[in-house]
C-alpha cells in the first residue's frame, strides 16, 4: 500500500483504491473481515494526512496511465498517448472540475457523480458527458498494458468459456460490436454504448473497455478501426488488469447478495446480535461508495 | 461409326450453342442503379492549408467512399432501394426511429453537402440578399458568426452544424445534430455545414476545434454555393413580401 502517494488524492480516491487493494488480497475472507480492516486503514490515513498538513482539495485529479506515455508503442504511438491523454483527458477533467465546483457534486468520487448526474437517464445539467467520459478514460489506460494481449487465465477464463463458447468467440463478438459501433462509444464486452455512456449507471461492473471515438485512433491508424480493434485485442489488452476487476465483481456480487439476505432477515423480524446491525450500516456505505 | 459418333457429338454442342445464343438474347438484363461518389469540386490539395490534402485523401477517398459502398451493399436487398438520396434519407429517419440504412444514406448525403460548402479561398462574408437575411435573423454577422462557432463547440461526441432556412418559422438558424442527422428529416433546408467529426479535423488540428471551426469561417466557407442554395429555398418559403414590380 502506497499511502504517501494515496494520501495527497480526493478523498474518493482513497476510499477507492483501499476496496479494490484490500478485496483483490483477502478474497477468501470473509466480508467483515474485509470491512474492519478496511476502516483500519482509513484511521491511519487520516491520520497520517493530519500529520503531513496536506491540503485535500475535492477537485477530481487526472490520473495518469499505469505506463510511460510511449510503452505502447508501435501500436499505440506516444504522439496519440500525449494527445489523448494530456489534451482530451485532461481537458474532461479540468472542464468537469470548474463545472462543479460549488455545486452540491463538488467534493464527491468520481463513481458517485457519474452515476448522481446520469440521475437514471434524465441527466442533470451542467454537462453529464464529462464525468462519465473521465471514468471512461481512466478505465481504459489501465485496461492497456506494455507487453499485453495474450490469453486470459484462470477464472476468467472459465467464465468467458461459460458465456461466450470460448475466447475466440468473446473476441469476434468484441470486434463485431466495436467496428459496428456508429456513433463515438466507448465499448465494453458485448455492450456497446454511444458517446461517453457507462455501466455503471446501469449497475454492470465494468471489465473492460476500448475507445472508438476517432481521436483514439486517427494519428497511428486514420481510418482503419478494424486494425486498431485487432492490435488492441492481440497487444495491448491488459487481462490482468480484466483478472483482477472480475475478482472484484464477484466479491461485490457476493457482498450485496450477503446484504439482501441480511434485509431480509431484519425484515422478517429476526435480529443479529448488536454487531451484525452495525456492520450492516458499515456495508451499505461501503458498496454505495463503490 | 467413329467418324458418325464424333459428327453427332459436334452437332449436339453447335445445337446447344444456338440454344444459349437464342435464350441469351430473348433474356431480359436487369438494371442496377447505385448511388455513386462525387467529387469535390475542386482539387484535393485546393483547400491547403486549413484543410490539408492527406485530410481529403483520407475523409473523402476512405470514410465518404466507404459510406457510398456500404450503402449500396445495404440496398441490394432492401426495399428501400431506388430511392433518390434525399427521399431516402427522409424515409429511413422514420421520424426518429432510423432504419439501418439512415446512417450511411445521412453520411453520404452530408458529405456531399459538405464538399460544396467549401471552396478554395473561401471565408469573409457572404453579399446582398444572404448577408441581409442574416442580418435580420441573427442581429449582425458576427452575431451569426458567434453562434456558428458556439454550437460548433458545444456539440459533443460526433456530428455536424448547420445553418438552415426553417420553414415553418421563415427564418435562419444555426442548429447542432449528432452523428449523421442531418435537417432535412424536420423538413428545413440546409444552407451551409461543418462537419464536427473528429475524422475531420484529427489530422490538421488534433484536438483543436476552436482553431478548426475558424479557419471554416474565415477562410474555406463557400458562400457563393450558400446563396445560391438560399435562392433555390426561395422557392420553397415564402422570406417576406412580394416584390412586385411597379409598372
Amino acid at each position: 500500500m502506497h499511502l504517501s502517494a494515496v494520501a495527497t488524492d480526493a478523498e474518493g480516491y482513497i476510499f477507492l483504491k483501499l476496496t479494490y487493494e484490500c478485496k483483490l488480497s483477502k478474497i477468501r475472507i470473509k466480508f467483515r473481515k474485509a470491512c474492519e480492516k478496511q476502516k483500519k486503514k482509513k484511521k491511519r490515513i487520516r491520520k497520517m494526512v493530519g500529520r503531513c498538513r496536506t491540503r485535500i482539495t475535492a477537485q477530481l485529479e487526472l490520473k495518469a496511465p499505469p505506463y510511460s506515455l510511449d510503452a505502447l508503442e508501435p501500436y499505440m504511438s506516444r504522439e496519440t498517448l500525449e494527445y489523448h491523454w494530456g489534451k482530451h483527458h485532461r481537458g474532461y477533467v479540468d472542464n468537469l472540475n470548474k463545472q462543479i465546483s460549488g455545486t452540491d457534486l463538488d467534493g464527491l468520487a468520481l463513481e458517485e457523480i457519474v452515476v448522481r448526474s446520469y440521475n437514471r437517464g434524465n441527466p442533470l445539467p451542467p454537462s453529464t458527458m464529462l464525468p462519465r467520459s473521465i471514468w471512461n478514460h481512466d478505465f481504459f489506460w489501465s485496461s492497456m498494458k506494455p507487453g499485453g494481449g495474450g490469453q486470459p487465465r484462470g477464472v476468467l477464463l472459465e467464465l468467458i468459456e461459460r458465456d461466450f463458447g470460448s475466447l475466440e468467440g468473446l473476441l469476434n463478438e468484441f470486434k463485431q460490436a466495436a467496428l459496428t459501433q456508429f456513433e463515438k462509444d466507448n465499448k465494453l464486452v458485448v455492450q456497446k454504448s454511444p458517446n461517453a455512456v457507462n455501466p455503471l449507471v446501469w449497475d454492470y461492473h465494468p471489465l473492460l473497455v476500448v475507445d472508438v471515438w476517432e481521436h483514439a485512433y486517427y494519428v497511428d491508424y486514420q481510418n482503419r478501426r478494424p486494425e486498431f480493434v485487432s492490435t488492441f485485442i492481440e497487444k495491448l489488452i491488459s487481462w490482468d488488469a480484466v483478472s483482477a476487476r472480475l475478482e472484484e465483481a464477484i466479491a461485490q456480487a457476493a457482498a450485496r447478495a450477503e446484504e439482501d439476505e441480511r434485509r431480509r432477515e431484519e425484515e422478517d423480524g429476526v435480529m443479529d446480535d448488536g454487531d451484525a446491525i452495525e456492520m450492516y450500516l458499515d456495508t451499505e456505505n461501503e458498496s454505495e461508495a463503490e | 461409326m467413329l467418324h458418325l459418333f464424333i459428327v453427332t457429338l459436334l452437332y449436339f454442342f453447335g445445337y446447344q450453342k444456338q440454344k444459349d445464343q437464342l435464350r441469351g438474347s430473348r433474356r431480359t438484363s436487369r438494371i442496377v442503379a447505385f448511388y455513386g461518389l462525387t467529387a469535390p469540386p475542386y482539387e484535393l490539395d485546393a483547400l491547403e492549408p486549413y484543410m490539408s490534402q492527406k485530410t481529403l485523401e483520407i475523409h473523402w477517398g476512405k470514410h465518404h467512399r466507404a459510406y457510398v459502398d456500404n450503402l449500396n451493399k445495404q440496398l441490394a436487398n432492401s426495399p428501400l432501394y431506388g430511392l433518390t438520396l434525399d427521399e431516402l434519407v427522409k424515409v429511413a429517419y422514420n421520424n426518429g426511429n432510423p432504419l439501418p440504412e439512415f446512417n450511411n444514406a445521412a453520411q453520404v448525403w452530408n458529405h456531399n453537402f459538405f464538399w460544396e460548402s467549401m471552396q478554395p479561398d473561401g471565408g469573409y462574408m457572404p453579399a446582398a440578399g444572404l448577408l441581409q437575411q442574416i442580418e435580420k435573423d441573427f442581429g449582425s454577422f458576427p452575431n451569426f458568426r458567434e453562434k456558428f462557432i458556439t454550437t460548433a463547440m458545444s456539440l459533443f461526441g460526433s456530428g455536424w452544424v448547420w445553418l438552415v432556412l426553417k420553414k415553418e418559422e421563415k427564418k435562419l438558424a444555426v442548429v447542432g445534430a449528432s452523428n449523421a442527422v442531418n435537417p432535412l428529416v424536420w423538413g428545413d433546408i440546409p444552407i451551409i455545414t461543418l462537419d464536427m467529426w473528429e475524422h475531420s479535423y484529427y489530422l490538421d488540428y488534433r484536438n483543436d476545434r476552436g482553431k478548426y471551426v475558424n479557419a471554416f469561417m474565415d477562410s474555406l466557407v463557400s458562400w457563393q454555393s450558400a446563396t445560391a442554395r438560399m435562392a433555390r429555398a426561395e422557392a420553397f418559403v415564402n422570406l417576406g413580401e412580394p416584390k412586385i414590380p411597379v409598372a
